[in-house]
């Protein structure tokens, strides 16, 4: 399934949030990650169960130094 | 506590606000922020890095801080409002700094889709601290629609060039409802000082101690220049005047 990733497009199977982290090498317990489809938040809670879908864009981020 | 900031029922004790970017690395900036007082500090949100990625800058921060987290770079609203929501999501805060750029190179806001930012936010319950125009008029916007502060430039981003029209920032402080804390342009510590003799009630600080020589040093030096000009402005200076008044006694002079 074909989803972009950060704004990168990318072929994978993962059928949910919590699957597409493990994928990713993306630990999904870390602390202080977030996750959008489309533009809308996914809750942690939701991560084992949102489904993805083929064209979804993803956003996974975390904080770093600002200003 | 004697004489706190409070912004949306918040109170602090220190008027700085630090930025988090720009040390040379995270041991000075750790230790910057400890000689600097600041119970605040801004964080920016990123995209992770799908090529790994280290222990997140939350983890040094610790409980020590209230996370500021900001929507820097962001120029449009929708970018804006999804970061803050994001910045809610992993920091499991409400505050945000909302900034909004109008010009990539001069980082100036973008004041319209700020108040429009601004007042959605509020709406989905946020506290917005936007960094904003040093207008008064702007200013007075971002309160109508409810942000908990405003934070007006000194002068560009980055820029240290102080605050460029002090008497704006001025009467921005003399009519805001709300808490002003300035925000950019602040270059040294007479800068700080002097922001807190206008009336701001706080400032934020990130470039001028993170690429200081001594970053530790400039840190302590911007808490002394803050609690200096708000310890002035409460005192209150005396006028100026364009004549001599010796403060010395007149009388009993030697030799007269």
């Amino acid at each position: 399934m074909q989803l972009r990733i950060n704004g990168k497009d990318t072929e994978l199977a993962a059928a949910t949030v919590a699957e597409l982290l493990d994928e990713q090498g993306i630990d999904p317990g870390a602390r202080f990650l977030a996750v959008a489809i489309n533009g809308s938040v996914v809750r942690r809670a939701e991560w084992q169960t949102a489904l993805l879908a083929a064209g979804d864009s993803i956003e996974i981020v975390r904080p770093f130094q600002g200003g | 506590m004697a004489d706190p900031l409070v912004i949306a029922g918040a109170t602090f004790s220190s008027r700085l606000i630090a930025g988090t970017a720009r040390f040379p690395n995270q041991q000075v900036m750790l230790e910057a922020l400890e000689a600097s007082g600041a119970e605040m500090v801004t964080a920016s949100i990123r995209r992770i890095s799908l090529e790994g990625y280290s222990g997140s800058l939350i983890d040094l921060l610790g409980d020590k801080y209230r996370i500021l987290p900001n929507t820097a770079g962001c120029v449009t609203a929708r970018d804006a409002i999804l970061t803050a929501e994001l910045a809610r999501e992993a920091l499991n805060t409400n505050w945000v700094k909302l900034e909004l750029i109008g010009d990539r190179e001069l980082l100036y806001p973008d004041v319209e889709q700020l108040v429009h930012a601004a007042d959605e936010l509020v709406r989905k319950g946020f506290i917005v601290m936007p960094y904003c125009n040093e207008d008064p008029v702007s200013c007075q916007k971002l309160a109508d629609v409810g942000c908990a502060a405003v934070m007006p430039l000194g002068s560009l981003i980055g820029s240290g060039m102080g605050i460029a029209n002090p008497a704006a920032i001025e009467l921005i402080c003399s009519r805001s409802p709300v808490p002003v804390v300035l925000d950019a342009g602040i270059g040294t510590a007479s800068d700080a000082a002097q922001a807190m003799e206008l009336g701001c009630d706080a400032v934020m600080i990130d470039t001028a101690i993170a690429k200081s020589h001594d970053p530790v040093r400039m840190a302590a030096g911007m808490r002394a220049a803050v609690e200096g000009g708000r310890l002035a402005r409460l005192a209150g200076r005396i006028p100026k005047q364009r004549f001599a008044e010796p403060s010395s006694p007149q009388l009993g002079l030697v030799g007269s």
